[in-house]
């Protein structure tokens, strides 16, 4: 009773429809170093993912969460991560005329957004918001696959397809119309490593440094995962093996 | 449960208490003290300060821009800290006191890396309040350095405590010179 | 027992003036326990755990949380990124909330299969359903708290299933709200009610124990105990397996906390709470999805709250619902059937209420939704009044019947000291 029970109700929760993904998508798959429970993240991808980022999208994304001391995940220095900070600018103040000033950031402040606000990014998009991306790749069903699929779907629609002003064309976009124009083209960063710049080669680079935003603890999470589901793999052995001894009376 | 009697009332018949000895059984109850031992540590260290307090733990402050005679405060760790771009005969002052008459002796070369920055946490160390004397106009005290309103304690152009009650100099907290212009405080 | 038979004279001197360890003694050692329960009655310790665990999680997570609407969101970020092990201590918040269901649903099955809310245990039921019911609001109310497009749709959703209640509806609204839709003032109250009510929850627990101990445990075979020969002492017999409860359920909460912290969430949570745009699908967590689809099923707005809140008002009569004096379905053959009807019917509901609500969807979650009630105002009565019994033992300890053999004689014939 408890094993039928138990079986049925844990497959209903894991295959759970709150996931609710959107059906009218054939999302691409990739196989991801951070996927498995050993699964880790891959350093040098996301400081190219990063460097898409910066040179893509961040003209139009912000990554409110992510602190410039956060990308010693990354890999960097804190000597490379006070130069980088150092060529932002933030706001700071009042100072003691007042006045709100702008200085440098440090390593503890967070990323600027390209828009003083939201409705300043509205504005200069056509009334469409571009997401801030820190959770982007939790904030969607699938989410690396996803971002992954969509940076590289872009494409002419099929005939009898509309598209209206201002709309494009994605396959991996539920709907099929986005407001976003296609980011990716290929060959659109020079990497110092020379890795290979195609649209899914950026594409997943930029997935890897995403994922990292929205979850830097994943590494952290999975060791102490591991040791956790060890150590109380045991304790189920023991505590069986205890039961049994104490009921052997009973039975 | 373990200075509880063993007097069992409702055990099956000729069976000995058991769960005492038996290893199985002290092995489990151990690993339960263990497990109970490794959860309490992230729900105790959660309570220390966390990362992005932690990135503000260290602050560099640009100190080019203070005239001699000048004083700035800069927020540190929560705290006022005072640098003082300090004047040659606040120096010399401070070098000719004599250490017998100080309440906690210390010499100024021991108090400031660079004679003419003087670096010091703002609080008194008698009860916590923040001296006066940063800003021109403001008393002084008795000895041209700072003076504690609360309860009047009166530090010298070294931060070392003269008069009043508080029974150690200002603390200087940890910094170096990151260069002739930027020191790095914490 | 009396204080002066603890061996340590410490305890002993305690005793005498703060009787804590007889009670302690008598509640857990003493305290006689059928010797036939089966892994089903584990679910009881394990809610039990549950609470604990999400009790001292909240209270840690309270500490670096904001409630409020600009710092809200953020605040709940800030715990996953910066603060020492914070993402560990909320996504164990979070999925101990799921599991707290998964044992409380298995906890309340196990009652209904065995029949352990009839005479004289109703109270004792009806305690349970009260807990389910606090549990319920209070899962609601954590749900609001990180702020993101779940939680602010969800509260704007639930709150306004009040607006159905004739004449009153929309004053009652706004009083939730603390203003005209939910905003900071709703945060501000979600918060203080959602600390508070784990508390009143552990007091309810209490009562549900006392009432518990006032007949002892009902058991598989769903018969009263006799003697001693019925009954085994709780300790160490079932603290053991209690104990081995806990480590398949810590196991598998690792498994889920480590490895998949997100599956029982929705994605759309990660978003920060717009009032200006509701997302596609909006769902509440899967554990309300079966009460979801009651309330979807009617095209009716009050006739949809009204089934949704008698789906669990049902449960609180159920006891003089069926009158049937065998309690546990080993001895109910119909009724066995109709259990397991009724628990594939709760399944789909639940998958129902997570799908949209459009074509079929709507006709199978009428179909479940009106089977839902049947089975306890119609099946259970009848049922009660006509179906043969299958012979129940004479005791616990009695091998005759049913699939339950495994006691040597001389384990029960023996007389017992007492």
């Amino acid at each position: 009773m408890l094993s039928r029970i138990g079986a049925v109700l844990l497959f209903g929760v894991l295959s759970s429809p709150a996931w609710g993904a959107s059906s009218d998508v054939a999302l691409k798959t990739r196989d991801w170093s951070f996927s498995g429970p050993f699964g880790t993240f891959d350093k040098a991808a996301m400081q190219r993912g990063f460097q898409v980022y910066n040179e893509v999208c961040a003209g139009c994304h912000s990554m409110k969460l992510i602190a410039f001391r956060n990308f010693a995940d990354l890999g960097y220095s804190a000597a490379e991560i006070k130069a980088l900070a150092a060529q932002y600018e933030v706001q700071d103040g009042p100072n003691d005329d007042g006045e709100m000033f702008m200085r440098p950031a440090i390593p503890a402040d967070r990323m600027p957004s390209p828009y003083a606000n939201d409705n300043a990014a509205r504005a200069g998009n056509n009334g469409a918001l571009p997401p801030d991306l820190s959770l982007i790749a939790k904030a969607r069903p699938n989410g690396p696959n996803y971002l992954y699929s969509l940076l590289s779907s872009y494409g002419d629609a099929p005939n009898g397809k509309e598209v209206p002003d201002g709309m494009y064309y994605n396959t991996a976009y539920p709907g099929h119309l986005i407001a976003m124009p296609q980011p990716l083209y290929g060959d659109d960063v020079e990497f110092s490593d020379g890795a290979p710049t195609s649209i899914e080669a950026l594409s997943a680079d930029l997935t890897q440094f995403l994922m990292w935003a929205a979850e830097p603890k994943m590494e952290v999470r999975k060791r102490i995962g591991v040791a956790a589901v060890f150590f109380l793999s045991i304790f189920v052995i023991f505590s069986y093996l205890a039961k049994r001894r104490i009921w052997a009376d009973v039975h | 449960m373990a200075k509880l009697d063993t007097n069992e009332k409702s055990m099956p018949e000729g069976a000995e208490e058991p769960g005492r000895r038996d290893f199985m059984v002290v092995a489990t109850y151990a690993m339960m003290g263990l497990g109970a031992a490794s959860v309490a540590w992230p729900l105790i260290d959660q309570l220390n300060p966390a990362a992005d307090t932690l990135a503000l733990a260290n602050i560099e402050v640009d100190i080019s821009k203070i005239a001699v005679g000048q004083s700035i405060t800069v927020k540190w760790r929560g705290k006022p800290v005072f640098i003082r771009h300090r004047t040659t005969d606040e120096i010399a002052r401070a070098n000719a006191t004599d250490l017998m008459d100080l309440r906690d002796p210390q010499m100024d070369k021991a108090r400031a890396e660079k004679p003419e920055y003087l670096v010091l946490v703002g609080v008194c160390t008698h009860l916590g309040c923040v001296p006066l004397g940063q800003k021109t106009g403001e008393v002084k005290g008795d000895y041209d350095g700072w003076f504690c309103p609360c309860h009047g304690s009166h530090y010298d152009t070294s931060g070392r405590i003269r008069k009043g009650p508080a029974p150690t100099n200002l603390e200087v907290p940890p910094y170096d010179f990151l260069s002739d212009t930027v020191i790095r405080i914490g | 027992m009396s204080a002066n038979q603890f061996k340590s004279p410490v305890v002993r001197w305690i005793d005498h003036r703060l009787p804590v360890f007889s009670m302690l003694h008598h509640t857990a050692h003493d305290y006689p326990t059928p010797k036939n329960l089966n892994y089903m009655w584990n679910f009881g310790s394990l809610a039990g755990l549950s609470l604990a665990i999400m009790i001292v999680t909240g209270i840690v997570l309270a500490m670096s949380y904001t409630a409020h609407v600009d710092y809200a969101f953020s605040s709940v970020e800030r715990i996953m990124r910066d603060v020492n092990h914070g993402w560990m201590i909320r996504y164990i918040h979070m999925n101990t909330a799921s599991f707290f269901f998964i044992v409380v649903y298995l906890h309340m099955f196990r009652g209904l299969y065995y029949g352990s809310y009839k005479a004289p245990r109703e109270l004792l039921w009806i305690l349970g359903v009260v807990i389910f019911l606090l549990m319920m609001a209070t899962a609601f109310m954590g749900y609001v708290l990180p702020w993101g497009q779940m939680s602010f749709w969800g509260a704007t959703v639930i709150t306004n299933l009040f607006s159905a209640i004739p004449y009153v509806g929309e004053s009652i609204v706004t009083l939730l709200w603390g203003g005209f839709s939910v905003d900071n003032a709703t945060l501000n109250r979600f918060f203080s009610l959602h600390y508070l009510m784990p508390f009143i929850i552990a007091g309810v627990v209490v009562l549900h124990i006392v009432a518990l101990h006032r007949f002892g445990s009902n058991n598989p075979i769903g018969i009263d105990t006799r003697g001693p020969q019925d009954t085994i002492s709780f300790h160490p017999y079932y603290t053991i397996k209690d104990v081995f409860g806990i480590a398949v359920f810590l196991l598998l909460l690792a498994v889920v906390v480590f490895f998949f912290p997100n599956a029982m969430g929705h994605p759309d949570n990660y978003i920060p709470a717009n009032a200006m745009q509701t997302p596609a699908h909006i769902v509440p967590e899967w554990y309300f999805l079966p009460f979801y689809a009651i309330l979807r099923a009617v095209p009716d707005k009050l006739g949809g709250v009204l089934l949704m809140f008698g789906a669990i008002a049902v449960l609180f009569i159920l006891p003089w619902l069926d009158k049937s004096p065998v309690r546990s379905a080993r001895f109910r053959p119909l009724f066995r059937i109709f259990f397991w009807i009724f628990f594939v019917n709760a399944i789909a509901l639940g998958y129902l209420g997570g799908k949209p609500a459009e074509g079929i969807y709507v006709i199978l979650s009428r179909v479940a939704t009106a089977w839902y009630f049947i089975h306890f105002l119609i099946i259970l009565p009848i049922l009660s009044t006509f179906e043969t019994t299958k012979p129940l033992p004479k005791s616990i300890a009695e091998p005759v019947l049913g699939g339950f053999s495994s006691t040597p004689k001389q384990a029960y014939a023996a007389p017992r000291r007492s």
